[in-house]
Formats: structure tokens, sequence, C-alpha cells
């Protein structure tokens, strides 16, 4: 499970570092997306793994998983969502702006 | 009064003028007076028991282990300073209220005035150096606020960015010297620094704290050459020239140096470099004030030359020069800053203060010829006056002070200083005053009102009276002297008349050498005036000029604009320093064995790892890597659900739908596909980015096959989330209770976050960028029903179960998977479906509340329930709960958790639909007519 875990990560973050090595806004969109995706769940992974070990409190529990990741990757989960919708706005905007959406000082100079 | 309320004031004074501004300046100069005025009866209150030599002190702890702590001392020196800078920082509150213009934004003026005040307070009252660094460049920040204050002059912005550049760039300097003088001394209080004098002169770095200290201490105090930003500073209003640039902050090197006396003095190194650099500025000062014609940069370049006259007697290293340091701290501070309020009336009533455009003034402005001339002839020397008290016994120390092995060269030196000074000082009285009237003055002159001329009067009347009586000021120069040089002063009397001495002949040789430069002016003006103008200012400018074209070209070499080169290079940068990570430290060995994985998991993982490879591959298509990314998180939240974590599962799918739902809507007017990139470019992003990955995975793999080799802190949270919070989920009691504050700012930041989003799509629905809107024409063809009636009718179907849902995931969440985010995200789908089904004009017509209040609300509400704790004598956010029952429910809990996650909640849904609705409120904009009016019904 473990390494299923960690190779999932892996290419997560791989995508996400490809895509926001992209040219134009979408894709950058996208790859922090992903990012976000690697990030949480390598943060909730730090917790170590466990299966059926739900941390709500029980008497018929056999023990509970880490739950304070869980609970800074939850308040991540919408915050990334949140960055991501300035980010997208962002985006939307420098188009709409200037007609085109690269986003390299370099290539927009005339 | 407590000294650090003493400190304290001034900046809470800072604050009034800001309110008070609108019942007009009066107001707002009582204001900072009153502030004033309570911080001077505070020190005064002091005054008896440090005239008798007692210091008094307040020591508030803040980092004891790093030494670092708000320690305040008042003593002889720093009630010297204290009563300074309250006492004349009242005088030019009353001069600033009738100086300034009424066009000029007082408000803004007094506050940064309050602002110096209370920095400089800050300097004199510091037992702590690093505190007093701080105060330090609190009040180079004030001192460039106040000299730029006429903004729109060019010289101002100029000259205040330049006293800015010079005596930051000192500030740095003396940082280092302190930290060197702390970690010899072992500490970083003042008084046990003082204490370890005979170790720190000794110690191997002594010559370099002492140069770093000195650097600091001359940029401050205009010493030259760095004297050059002084006259600049001149730029500012006559008031900051009064207080600022010549009766206090140019005295804070000089207050330093005094400090340390005991410290860093009675060293060769000390007495060549303070002695050398004091006495080139005391005559360089003093001659280039003889060839200026602005009153207020003669007037500048005099207080560079008395700065220098100081410094000099401070470097002598003897009691008795201290001594005389210390009085001319005070007489100086009393002429000077009368001299340069009466530069400012002559400038406010007559036009100008060129004075060759002067002369003639004594029977047109009678009162501020008198107050002038009175504190002019004080700075030559003359007797009966203040000045001539310290200025002689400046000559006796310096008659006594063999300088390179001589024995008169000091002596010599020290009298043709203070024979320029003469000079000058009668230049000044007869130029501006006496002569013809003239008839092209560039306003008729007269003596303006007492609000103006009272404030100097205060000051001539100190400088008079301390001329005739010093014993007036002999219990506060010696309980200031004594702290100097740490307690057995020599029993010097100030006195006019010790009889003939040395010292009374070198004042007569400069006050007849000063008369005779006076008669000699015309001569000497053509003589010198081209070797006055040199000076370092251009080196300033080469320096700032090599500095900024540098900076540029680092800059454009590092950063060429484009961001994916900057961000590979941040990949690359990361993946090498973890790379030297893993390969320098040892890892131990792997302690947990791996979890078994069934089929139903692995094809899940497939699925993951299939969509994530064909995201690079297909993304140009954007709305299939929009497909792509919703598989990616569909998985991502069932592994969630698997490992345990059905918090994170329930957040991660609802999240996941509105982020699908906002980048459909973005890519309405994004292209829908991206173009393509050259070959070589992608096979070296996909290298770099497998690196990353690798790395990535390699070290959480690490991390997840060993145990954790401390406890967490998980354990404690675990235990006491039931008894302690109330609540069996325990990741919802660690939000809203255990790390409720970090929940309460992330609400802050995701409604901030919602408001910058509105705020953009605002900007775009103005001119130019709504026009490009109007014009926006669709790259796709649309749908010929824009609200299908099976759509619509579904989602009506769906909206009060879906509230109903939301609702219930609120109400469990305490207890179960659940709580204020995930409900929240889940009303907010039910309400975009409405949007999406029957379009933002229908949606919005219905709309109740606005978004803008619901995350207000929510973050007030959360707020207030933390709040609520304070009542109960608990810290913020504790929650307390309790069980009630109610027929014919259930018993059931009540907690003020559940406050708090209701505000969370509700910034949740107004965030979520203000994200959404401003960017469907584009689409709305860029639709056409017809489209529109089809939705508007």
């Amino acid at each position: 499970m473990e390494a299923l875990v960690a190779s999932a990560v892996a290419v997560m973050t791989a995508v996400g570092v490809y895509l926001i090595l992209r040219r134009q806004t979408f894709p950058v969109v996208l790859g922090m997306a992903m990012l976000s995706y690697a990030v949480n769940v390598f943060l909730f992974a730090t917790g170590r793994l466990v299966v059926n070990m739900p941390p709500v409190l029980s008497d018929t529990a056999t023990g509970y998983t880490d739950p304070l990741p869980q609970a800074l990757v939850l308040t991540a989960i919408v915050i990334s969502f949140a960055m991501t919708a300035v980010v997208v706005l962002l985006a939307l905007g420098s188009f709409i702006a200037s007609g085109n959406d690269g986003i390299d000082l370099g290539e927009d100079r005339e | 009064m407590n000294l650090a309320l003493i400190v304290i004031l001034p900046f809470l004074g800072a604050l009034l003028p800001g309110v008070l501004i609108r019942s007009g300046r009066t107001a707002a100069a009582l204001g900072a007076g009153l502030a004033t005025a309570a911080a001077l009866a505070g020190v005064l209150a002091h005054l008896p028991q440090v005239l008798a030599g007692e210091a008094v002190a307040t020591r508030i702890d803040w980092l004891p282990a790093l030494g670092l702590s708000a320690s305040f001392r008042l003593d002889g020196l720093a009630a010297l300073f204290a009563l300074l800078i309250l006492g004349i920082g009242l005088l030019i509150l009353l001069y600033a209220r009738f100086y300034l213009a009424r066009s000029d934004p007082a408000g803004r003026f007094f506050t940064y005035l309050m602002l110096f005040q209370g920095a400089m307070l800050g300097i004199v009252l510091s037992d702590n150096i690093l505190l007093l660094l701080i105060f330090w460049e609190l009040t180079s920040l004030s001192s460039f606020l106040l000299i730029g204050y006429w903004s729109h002059k060019p010289e101002a912005r100029a000259g205040a960015l330049m006293a800015l550049v010079v005596t930051a760039t000192g500030g740095l300097a003396m940082i280092g010297g302190m930290l060197i003088l702390g970690g010899i001394a072992g500490s970083y209080e003042i008084s046990e620094i003082v204490g370890a004098g005979d170790a720190i002169r000794n110690a191997q770095h002594y010559p370099l704290a002492l140069a770093l200290i000195l650097l600091g201490a001359f940029t401050k105090s205009a010493q030259f050459p760095f004297h050059f930003w002084l006259p600049r500073a001149m730029a500012a209003p006559t008031p900051v020239s009064a207080y600022l640039h010549s009766a206090t902050m140019v005295k804070a090197g000089v207050f330093l140096l005094a400090r340390l006396w005991p410290v860093l003095s009675g060293t060769p190194e000390w007495f060549y470099a303070v002695t050398t650099v004091g006495l080139v500025t005391m005559l360089w000062g003093a001659t280039v004030a003889l060839f200026r014609t602005d009153l207020k940069a003669l007037l500048a370049y005099s207080t560079v030359s008395h700065l220098g006259l100081i410094i000099m007697l401070l470097g002598f290293g003897t009691k008795a020069a201290a001594l005389a340091a210390v009085f001319h701290i005070l007489n100086h501070a009393s002429f000077k800053a009368a001299l340069f309020m009466g530069a400012g009336i002559i400038d406010h009533e007559t036009g100008t203060r060129d004075i060759d455009l002067l002369g003639g003034l004594r029977r047109l402005m009678p009162i501020t010829f008198g107050l002038a001339t009175l504190a002019a002839l004080s700075m030559a020397g003359v007797p009966l006056l203040n000045g001539f008290l310290s200025k002689e016994m400046m000559l006796e120390a310096a008659a006594h002070t063999p300088y390179l092995g001589n024995g008169w060269l000091l002596a010599a030196l020290a009298t043709m200083g203070a024979l320029i000074s003469a000079g000058y000082s009668f230049r000044l009285i007869a130029l501006t005053f006496l002569g013809p009237e003239r008839t092209d003055y560039p306003k008729p002159p007269h003596d303006p009102g007492p609000g103006l001329w009272l404030s100097p009067a205060v000051l001539v009347g100190v400088v008079v009276a301390v001329g005739l009586w010093p014993a007036l000021a002999q219990p506060l120069v010696a309980a200031a002297a004594g702290a100097v040089v740490g307690g057995d002063l020599p029993a010097v009397a100030l006195k006019i008349w010790h009889g003939v001495t040395p010292a009374l002949a070198m004042s007569g040789i400069a006050l007849a050498g000063g008369a005779l430069l006076l008669t000699q002016q015309r001569r000497l003006q053509r003589a010198g005036a081209a070797l006055a103008r040199l000076d370092a200012g251009a080196v300033y400018a080469a320096v700032m000029a090599a500095a900024e074209s540098g900076a540029r070209r680092l800059s454009e070499a590092l950063h060429d604009g484009s961001m994916a080169r900057a961000l590979a290079a941040l990949v690359l940068v990361a993946l090498v320093a973890g790379g030297w990570g893993f390969a320098s430290a040892g890892i131990g060995p792997q302690t947990r064995p791996m979890l078994a994985v069934n089929p139903v998991v692995a094809v899940g993982w497939l699925a993951l790892i299939v969509a994530s490879l064909c995201l690079p591959l297909f993304h140009r298509d954007r709305l299939l890597a929009l497909v792509l990314i919703g598989i990616i998180g569909l998985m991502v939240s069932i592994g969630f659900v698997y490992l345990s974590a059905p918090d994170l599962a329930l957040t991660q799918i609802t999240v996941e739908v509105v982020t699908v739902v906002l980048m459909l809507l973005a890519l309405n007017f994004l292209p829908k596909q991206s173009m393509a990139e050259p070959a070589p470019r992608r096979a070296l992003d996909a290298a770099i980015s497998a690196g990353a990955g690798l790395g990535i995975g390699a070290l959480i793999y690490a991390l997840m096959r060993r145990d954790f080799s401390a406890p967490t802190i998980s354990g404690y949270h675990l235990e006491n989330a039931y008894s302690g919070g109330g609540g069996t989920n325990v990741v919802n009691v660690i939000l809203v209770d255990f790390r409720g504050y970090d929940t309460f700012g992330e609400i802050i930041v995701l409604g901030i976050a919602a408001l910058v989003i509105y705020a953009l799509a605002d900007v775009l629905l103005r001119r130019p960028n709504l026009r490009r809107l109007m014009a926006w024409s669709p790259d796709q063809p649309r749908a010929g029903d824009a609200h299908p009636v099976m759509l619509v009718v579904a989602t009506r179907l769906v909206l009060p179960v879906a509230l109903m849902v939301g609702v219930y995931i609120f109400l469990r969440g305490h207890n179960a998977p659940g709580g204020g985010f995930v409900a929240g995200l889940v009303v907010s789908i039910a309400l975009v479906m409405q949007y999406m089904a029957s379009g933002l004009a229908w949606a919005e017509a219905r709309q109740r509340f606005e978004y803008h209040s619901l995350i207000g609300a929510g973050v007030l509400i959360a707020g207030l329930t933390g709040l609520g704790a304070w009542f109960m004598g608990r810290p913020f956010l504790t929650s307390a709960f309790g069980y009630v029952h109610l027929p014919p429910l259930e018993k059931f809990e009540l907690a003020s958790a559940m406050g708090f996650d209701l505000g969370v909640f509700l910034t949740v849904v107004g965030a979520v639909m203000l994200a959404l609705a401003s960017l469907s409120r584009l689409s709305w904009r860029a639709m056409t007519d017809e489209r529109r009016r089809g939705e508007g019904s």
C-alpha cells in the first residue's frame, strides 16, 4: 500500500511540475491543482497509513489513525481551492486584458 | 510614571492628529501636545530622584534567553535628552501649528513628528542595545518621512532619500558593532555593558566594534565626511530642521558615544578617531557656513560644526571634557533651535531666506531681531550667554590635551574653530538685520504673531538665564555628566568668571577674529565660494548610480521575465538541496511493515496513475484535461476513504466539484487548446519534473515505512477530544477547538481570497476590459436551449434535499465525519446548480443575502464565539459544551464550538459563491443581448 501511495504522489508531483513549466496560463493552473493533490496526500501520509481506523471515537474501535495531519490537510484542501480560484481569475484577467494567455514577460513584448 | 509608558505616550500621541485633524490644525496640535506634555510630566516626576544621582529602571522581559527585553533606564544623561526631546518637542508643536500653510496636510505632519519623538525618546531611555537599535532605525525612518514631507519638491525627495541611505547604512554598521559589543560583554543590557569596560577595551575585536559603532554614530551625527546629508535635509519644513536636524536626532550619535563613553573611550584608537573626526568636522563645517547665503544652509553647516565640537570633546576622554560636551549639548540645542525657528520666521514673513536678499530687518522685525541676535551671539560665544560658557570649557579642555605629542596644536585649532564660528554668527546678524532697509523684499516684512515667536522666545530665555546664572543648569548637567563618566565627577562648578585663564584669552582671540572676518566679508566671499561647494555628495551620487545599475543588471540576469525559467530554477534548487540532504545524513532502518493491497485498491491506483500520465500527454485539449483532473480528484477522495480519513474524502470530493465548475467558467473565455511547445523544451521539462517526482516519492515512501521518532501530540488530541472538546470526531474537534486559532485564520484567508476574486472581476467589468468583453464572441457553438427544462426541474427538486443534507452534515460534524467546511461546500454546490440551470439573472433576482455579508457574518460569528470564552475567564476560542434534553427529541449536545463551526460554514458558502458568481458575471456581460433576454425571464 505504501508503495502505491508513494508512487501516486511521485506521479502527481511530476505531472504538476511539468504542467507549471508550460508557457500558458491554463496548464499552469492545472499544474497547481495537481501539485495541491500531491502535497495534500503527502501531508496526509506523514501521519502514516492505517486502514479502517477513522479518528472518530467509539467504544468498538480497535485503534485510531493520526487525526492531526487530517485536520491540517482538510483546511489545506479548502485553501488550495481558494488559491486556485484566484489564479484562475488572474489568468482570465490577463487573457481578457492582453488578448493572449502566455505567461512569459519576454514573449509578449512587442 | 512607568518608563515604558513614557516611551509609548508619543506613539499613542501619533494616532491622535490623524483623528483630530478633522477638527482643525489646532486640535491636532493640541492632541499631539497633550501626549508630549504627559510624557514630559512623567520625566519631571522622576527628576528629583535622577538629580540625586539615582537611576530609575523598568524591565519587561520578552525573550530573556536571547537577551531581548524591553528595559528602560532613566539616568542623568537620559533625563537631559528626554527633557530636550519633550520640552523642545512641545515648543515645536506650537511653532509648527502656526508655521504650516493651510494647504499642508498638518495631521500627517504631527503624526510623523510624534513618531519621531517616540523613537528618539526610545533611544535615550533604552537600557538594551538591541531595543536601542530598533528605535535608532525608527528615527531614521521618521526623519525620512519628515524631510520628504513636501513630497512634491524634488529636492525634498532627494534629500529624504539621501538622509535615509546615509544614516541607515551607518545604522547597519552599528548593528554589527553592537552585536560584537554584546558578545564580548555577555549581555545586551547597557548597564551591564558599561560595567565590562576593561574586558571590552582589551578584547581582540574591540577595534572592529569601535569602528562599526563610530560609523553609525558619525553618519547619524553628520560628521565629516558623512555630513553632506544634513544640509540637504534642510528641504524639510523648518520646524523639522529645528527639532530633528539641530536639537535632537543629529545628537543621537553624540548621545550614543556619551552613553558608551565609559566602555569605549580612553584608548588611543578612540582618542585619535573621535577627536580627529570631531575636529575636522568642526573646522570644515564652520568654514563652509561662512560662505553660505541661505540661512538654513548656514545654520545646517553650523550645526555640523557644533556637533563636531561635541564629538571632539568626547574624544578627549577626560572627565572635564565630557562635562563640557554634555553642557554644550544643552546649550547648542537651545540656541540652535531658536535660530532655526528664527530663520523660519524670516522665511515665512519676508518670502526669502537668502541673506543676499535680506538686510535691514532690525526695525521691521524687532522681536525676531532681538531673539535671533541673542541666539546668534550665544552661538558666537559672547559672554553672559550660555554658548560662551561651554565654549570656554571646550577651549580649556583643548588647551590641556596634547595631540600627536604636541601641546598647543589642539588649542590652536580649537581657537580657530571658535573664531570662524564667531565669524559666521556675526555675519548672520549683520547681513540679515543690520544695514539699510531695502525696498525689494519679496514680501513686506513684519513680526509674526506670538504663535511663531513664543517658542524661540522660551529657548532664548533659557540661553540668557543659563548664560547669566550658570548654576541653574548645574544640577542637570552634573547629573548627566555623572551618568556619562560613571559617578565621580571632578568638582567643577559652572560659572562665568574663572579668572584670567588661557581659555579666556583664546575666547577673546576668537571673538576679535570673528569680528575681523566680518569686516573682510567681500574679499572672503570671492576667495572661498568655490571651496565651500566641495563635499562627498558627488561620491554619494556615484555610489548610488552604480548600486542602482548593478542591481538592475543582476536582477535582469537572474530573471529574464520567464516564469517557467524561474520555477525550473526553484525546482532544481529544491532537488539539489533535497538530494544533498539525503546523501549527507543517514537514514534509519524501515520499521513499519507494508499494508496489504486488495484488488479494488489496485484498480483505483491504476486509474489515478493512468489519468495522471495522460494529463501531460493530452493537456493541450483543455476540456479533456479537466476530465482527467476530475478522475484524479475522485481517486484521491476514494483513497482518503480507504485510508481512514472520511472527513478528507468528503471535503476533497465537494471541492472537486466546485473546482471543475470554476475551471469550466474560465474556459468559457480561454482558448480551448494550448499551443504546442518545441520538443527539446518539453524533454528538458519532463526530465526536471521526473526528478522532482522521484524525489518527493522517495521521501514520502521513506517516511511512511518508519515510525515516528518521537511521540506525536496526536495522542493528546485523541484523549482529550471528548472530555475537553465534547466531540467524538477528533478531526473536527481539532479544527474548531484545539487548533481553532488556525481555522479562524484560514476562514479569514478564504474570505479575503473571495474578495480578491470579486475585485479582480470588477476590474474586468470596467473599461477598457469591458469593451473587449462585450465584443467577445464564443469560439464554440452554443447549445440551442441555454436552460433545458429537465435540468431546471431536477435542480429545483434537488435543492431542498441538498440543503437538508448540508444541515445534516453540519450538525453531525462534531461527532461524525462532516462539519462546517463540508456542509458549506455541499450547500454551495446546491446553489451553484441553480445558477447553472437557470442563469445568473434568475439566481440573482432570488438571492436574499449578499455573499460579502455572508463572509463577514461568518468571520464575525466565529470570532464572537471565540471571544465568548473570555467571559468564562478562559483563553480565546476555548469551547464549552453541555447536554440538553428537549422533549420529544433525544438528549443532544450543544457545544460552543458549534457556533464557531457555523461561522466556518457561512464563510465557506459566502466565499465559494462569491468566487463563482463573480466569474459568471463576466460570462453574463459577454453574452449577446439576445441570449441575455432569454435568461432574464
